[in-house]
């Protein structure tokens, strides 16, 4: 069949627009719009004394400056803390515009409007502001010992502690597993700050009628940047509309909301009555948008012979940055998948989410797994190299086993359910990754190794999202759906689902996303979770509009809708394809008219026949229109599972580090688009990449961040990021009706882990501390 | 990140950028040279400068060519890395300008504006003072143009800083060729490919043996070291070139691993330079 | 002061006003409506803005509009053909060498500029040539790819 899409490299359908200049982002609304421009804080930690605009007040183009002072009470609250949880006990977020104290480089404390950014930014220079500089906290160790705060009113800067334990299955906790263990090692290991890094930053644009806000913003959630703006702004929901147009990579930075930016513009634009925009510039992002990573774990492992885990306690302090916007998520994350595709005996985990005078930490692809990731494939090679084993080996022997899901792990995973696991074959996934990379064979010589690195990575989480199908009596077919799009091509396998559930061409098929006119109920894109619950949602409203379509059919054709088939958009009988009716027909007979507008609805209306006069023209429990809304909400999260293997080379004399190989095998249940999933993987380890050999945010003592902009972010370019290899493996999720997982995260998840192993092998000490640059490098060989 | 304004002059011949820049020289307010731009412009967009007058030399007839020379090239201040590059004009030249940032810069980028940019990391402030080039400059004085060589010993004076003063315009940049039967190469280590290197070494080696090196990254200027009394003894002449640097430690290595390499891209450079010479004289 | 200027954008000439210190992306992106040319850091490392000057690659964030009067420049916009899409834009289609679509248009330039000097590269002199251009999506693998197959297309179509 034509239209069977599903498991097909379609080409996306996004990319026509996109080649040739066609893409709507955000600094491409509103060109006659004004533009927005902030004056930031250049001190990590100060009291703001005084505000002096009036130097600014003979800017040729000015419009408007305002500061705290100037925001009504609800528009200058605290931003909201997004996802409360009871361990967080010393939750806080920032003011729109920094009141009285900023607590990183970078915080908004003026915000200026003019005719365009130029102006904007001349203005925002000549602003006076007078600080007192208080002691700023910078790094973990620092924070923790609580000589200066970040809060005043936390104390030990520690926002959220929170333990967690789950008991071997002799009911025994992790440090008593530990102590009796035949063999136990522990060690400390360091991941520093990246950032998700998105070519474009972020932005809004608002235009306010009088009566109705539009705003578009490079969001990753629409739907729920427009609640907080209805709700900051006082405003009726229905009066608010939110789209986000095409966005330029989010990584998890753009899930944030809302931004002080998000609250700033649209109501100065319903203040000015004006169209206003902002569009963030390449060091604003750096210095007011969103780092992630930053971990200090203590691991201490016990062990049998063969290397079975029969206890792991790890202790994580969590750099959070100086504001908790997003709750615990990230530690949450680490510290529950952290366990990856392993059967620990017992397992203690501890974090404490520390505040710092940096920029706040939210997720960032990957999303808190690398650092567990890190930690436990750190802790397999440091078994296998105890005890003289296969590294590979050492894993195998703790592998849950294909024959034991659902498998329960025992805790509370980041979306408040159980951390099962709903399928998985781990010991196949080990197998093609070793025949892939060539394990078994690898040459060992001074100077080249070879790493491996296994997760598992909880994805499509809840509570849900929806899916609107339309089919108008064109025959085209309308998908609608709230979550966003940030690259991942869901324009195109949204409509192969479509496609694939309706019987009708792609080419018929258009989809839109993120926009709160078309589709008003929905969470967000992260999580890995596009596919698995728009994807779902989309497919059940699918089926929705092909019973109601085959329902029509039926009585037009004088059928049973079971005997009916639709391909290529025509329904027909079963093996009679002359007993037919196009999907456009079966439109027009949904929505009995009153008024025709052309030849094809004239057959709908009231003196055309075509309804029994005997029924009402709906007929009971109908609703005219050929279309159809379903949700889907998941019980819990799809647990998708990677390994991935390198082999890098270190230069004995000038401690280069180079990748000659990077193999992954992926396991994201039934692949919608292979294509598209690939491409997922390429960026996810190029990114990784960056994350184990390049990227860091180089704070200094005063809290400055001296590395803030491309020339000293060594994010890779092509000349950095080797060639990957892949392989899938399919076993498909139970829990919803595509049989899909998550693809988005996974491949930057192991690279730290798998690049730290690869270059243990080649150098012959312990890497544990990422990332890792040639100057590392020769430090550690000469220590 | 965009740019403060400026009074904006756009000369067309060199003698009215001379008198431009010796007027907005002396006003006190400060102007600045934009050629390519590569640099001067991401400081602009950063603000981490404000001149108040920019006078653009783009228009300026007779500033660009790349000539050959007896006894070596002359680069016109509007000549692009590109050119010289595509050029071939002289080999050290042309090997260095691929390590130059990367392609697309080095089509706007000018030879000349990145010797007057003098960053300490930069490869050409290394290749025309390891040949021992100059810059040839030229102010506005009684009425007419002069002109004066400033040689690189003399021209590089401090990280960022040349021996340009203010109202002087730097119009070519002279490189001397190779002694016959010389052999030259420029090693470095960088981050990422294109990024300013963490350090680096560009070695000439003469068929008699002697030997230069200029180090760029490991001091405020590029550090010139006349290892000719080692030769062929690179590994010792390494370690004399180690001896003479002075690294600092920034975000991206320490100085104790900055000396390290010095030493590792001297030695391999100097071997290349060396075959090279070898090569050529057999 | 604001100078007159004009600019042969896509072929067309485009008389506008500017203000020196207007970078030649927002002049073809805000004065021009030509919004496909994009801006990611304005400080040059990117390659988002790249647009052809005079059929040669250059950064429009490093480049004043003033600058540039009388010169000829080719955006995104100008890259397709009458009889649709270039080879090289064909072949990022095929080849998935975009996702976000952000940096795309920088990369197109870099490489049309790029496989019409060198026609038949190698998989280095491919790296090296699209190696000024930052793309946080596709690790590039798919991207080297499309430049091979743009420099078949050519080929083929030549």
């Amino acid at each position: 069949m034509t239209t069977k899409l599903f498991g097909e490299p379609v080409q996306r359908r996004e990319d026509p627009r996109l080649l040739t200049g066609g893409g709507r982002y955000l600094d491409d609304l509103g060109p006659d719009a004004l533009a927005a421009a902030f004056v930031r804080a250049p001190h990590a930690h100060a009291r703001i004394r005084d505000i002096d605009v009036g130097p600014a007040l003979d800017v040729e183009g000015l419009v408007a400056i305002y500061t705290w002072e100037d925001l009504p009470e609800r528009v200058g609250r605290p931003l909201p803390l997004l996802i409360p949880h009871p361990a967080l006990t010393h939750g806080r977020t920032a003011y729109p515009l920094a009141r009285d104290v900023v607590r990183h480089v970078g915080e908004p404390v003026v915000m200026v409007v003019a005719a365009d950014r130029y102006a904007a930014e001349d203005a925002c220079a000549l602003i006076e502001v007078d600080y007192e500089v208080l002691k700023p906290v910078v790094g973990l160790e620092e924070a923790v010992q609580g000589a200066a705060l970040v809060h005043e009113d936390v104390p030990g800067n520690v926002g959220a502690h929170l333990v967690q334990e789950v008991p071997g299955a002799d009911g025994r906790g992790a440090r008593e597993a530990i102590e009796t263990a035949p063999h136990t090692l522990a060690f400390r290991l360091d991941i520093e700050r990246s950032a998700s890094m998105p070519l474009e930053g972020r932005g809004v644009h608002a235009r306010w009628d009088g009566r109705d806000l539009r705003v578009h913003s490079s969001t990753q959630t629409s739907t729920s940047v427009r609640m907080a703006v209805a709700a900051a702004l006082g405003l009726p929901l229905p009066r608010v509309e939110v789209i986000a147009p095409d966005v330029g990579g989010g990584f998890g930075v753009k899930i944030v909301h809302p931004w002080p930016e998000e609250i700033l513009v649209p109501w100065a634009a319903m203040t000015l009555g004006r169209e206003i925009k902002w569009t963030e510039d390449r060091r604003e992002h750096f210095i007011s948008s969103a780092h992630e990573r930053g971990q200090v774990q203590y691991v201490r492992v016990g062990f049998d012979d063969d290397g079975r885990v029969l206890g792991l306690d790890v202790t994580i302090l969590h750099d959070h940055g100086a504001y908790t916007p997003y709750g615990i998520i990230v530690p949450i994350v680490t510290s529950t998948q952290l366990l990856g595709p392993y059967k620990i005996g017992a397992y203690r985990v501890e974090f404490s989410a520390v505040y710092t005078n940096t920029v706040q930490v939210t997720p960032y692809r990957g999303a808190g797994r690398p650092q567990g990731v890190f930690c436990m494939e750190r802790t397999m090679d440091k078994i296998a190299r105890h005890l003289g084993r296969d590294r590979a080996e050492v894993r195998a022997a703790n592998f849950i086993g294909p024959g034991e899901f659902p498998y329960d792990q025992g805790m509370t995973f980041q979306d408040g359910r159980p951390l099962i696991y709903d399928s998985g074959d781990y010991p196949e996934m080990l197998r093609l990754l070793k025949e892939l990379i060539g394990w078994d064979s690898f040459e060992r010589a001074p100077g080249r190794g070879i790493g491996i690195g296994c997760y598992v990575e909880g994805t499509g989480v809840g509570p849900y999202e929806g899916g609107h199908v339309q089919i108008t009596s064109d025959g085209r077919v309308h998908v609608s759906t709230g979550l966003t799009s940030q690259g991942q091509g869901h324009e195109t396998v949204f409509a192969q689902i479509a496609a694939s559930e309706l019987g009708v061409p792609i080419e018929r098929i258009s989809v839109v996303t993120g926009d709160t006119r078309r589709f008003g109920y929905a969470v967000g894109t992260f999580a890995s979770r596009a596919a698995v619950v728009s994807g779902s949602a989309i497919a059940l409203a699918c089926r929705k509009v092909r019973e109601k379509a085959l329902r029509i059919a039926a009585d037009a054709l004088e059928a049973d809708p079971a005997d009916l088939e639709i391909t290529d958009g025509i329904v027909h009988v079963a093996g009679a394809p002359n007993a037919a009716v196009p999907l456009s027909t079966v439109a027009v007979l949904a929505n009995p008219l009153r008024y025709a507008f052309d030849e094809e609805t004239a057959r709908a209306t009231q003196f055309a026949g075509a309804a029994a006069p005997d029924r009402p023209p709906v007929a009971e429990g109908e609703e005219p229109g050929l279309e159809g809304r379903d949700y889907y909400s998941p019980i819990r999260s799809t647990f998708a599972a990677g390994m991935h293997a390198a082999i890098v080379e270190t230069d004995p004399d000038t401690a280069e580090i180079r990748v000659l190989r990077y193999a992954v095998v992926h396991d994201c249940g039934r692949l919608i688009n292979p294509m598209i999933v690939e491409g997922q993987i390429h960026g996810g380890v190029a990114q990784g990449i960056g994350g184990a050999l390049y990227e860091r945010m180089a704070y200094d003592p005063h809290g400055q961040l001296v590395n803030a902009s491309f020339m000293d972010f060594l994010m890779p370019y092509a000349t950095e990021v080797p060639h990957v290899e892949t392989a899938h493996l399919e076993t498909p999720s139970p829990l919803n009706p595509l049989g899909v997982k998550g693809a988005g995260e996974a491949g930057v998840i192991p690279v730290s882990a798998v690049i730290a192993s690869a270059i243990e092998d080649a150098e012959g000490f312990p890497i544990d501390r990422m990332p890792i640059s040639p100057s590392d490098l020769f430090h550690l060989r000469t220590t | 990140m965009k740019p403060p304004p400026f009074t904006y002059h756009a000369p067309r011949d060199l003698a009215t950028a001379l008198r431009t820049l010796q007027e907005v020289g002396a006003g006190g307010a400060g102007g600045k040279v934009l050629a390519g731009g590569q640099s001067l412009i991401p400081m602009l967009n950063m603000r981490l400068v404000a001149p108040a007058h920019l006078v653009d030399i783009n228009r300026v007839a007779g500033l660009g060519g790349i000539g050959r020379e007896p006894g070596g090239v002359r680069v016109g201040a509007l000549a692009r890395h590109a050119e010289a590059e595509r050029s071939g004009a002289h080999p050290l030249l042309t090997r260095a300008l691929k390590l130059v940032a990367h392609p697309v810069i080095r089509n706007r980028g000018t030879v000349v504006g990145s010797l007057v940019h003098a960053d300490p990391a930069a490869e050409l402030p290394a290749v025309l003072a390891v040949l021992g080039g100059s810059v040839r400059v030229a102010r506005w004085q009684d009425g007419a143009a002069v002109e004066r060589d400033i040689p690189a010993a003399a021209f590089f004076t401090g990280p960022m800083e040349s021996a340009v003063l203010p109202g002087e315009l730097a119009v070519s940049a002279w490189f001397p060729s190779l002694a016959p039967g010389a052999g030259c190469a420029f090693v470095e280590v960088s981050r990422r490919h294109g990024d300013y290197a963490l350090a680096g070494v560009c070695a000439v080696v003469g068929p008699a043996g002697a030997a230069r090196v200029a180090c760029v990254g490991v001091g405020p200027v590029p550090v010139v070291v006349d290892v000719s009394a080692h030769a062929p003894d690179w590994a010792a002449a390494a370690r004399a070139v180690r001896e003479e640097t002075e690294p600092d430690d920034d975000i991206h290595a320490t100085a104790a691993y900055r000396r390290h390499l010095v030493g590792v891209l001297a030695e391999r450079a100097l071997r290349e330079a060396a075959q090279e010479a070898e090569n050529r004289g057999a | 002061m604001e100078h007159e200027i004009t600019l042969v954008v896509n072929g067309a000439a485009r008389r506008v006003r500017v203000p020196a210190r207007r970078l030649l992306s927002d002049c073809l992106r805000h004065d021009l409506g030509l919004t496909g040319t994009h801006v990611g850091c304005e400080h040059g490392v990117c390659g988002c803005c790249t647009v052809l000057l005079d059929g040669e690659p250059v950064r429009s964030c490093l480049t004043f509009a003033v600058t540039v009067d009388g010169r000829e420049i080719t955006t995104v916009e100008g890259l397709a053909g009458p009889d649709g899409l270039s080879p090289v834009q064909r072949a990022f289609a095929e080849c998935h060498g975009l996702q976000c679509g952000f940096c795309t248009p920088g990369f197109l330039c870099t490489v049309t500029a790029f496989l019409e000097a060198n026609p038949v590269p190698t998989e280095e002199e491919v790296l090296e040539g699209i190696s000024g251009n930052l793309c946080r999506c596709t690790g590039y693998q798919n991207i080297v790819k499309a430049v091979h197959r743009a420099a078949e297309l050519m080929a083929e179509e030549a």
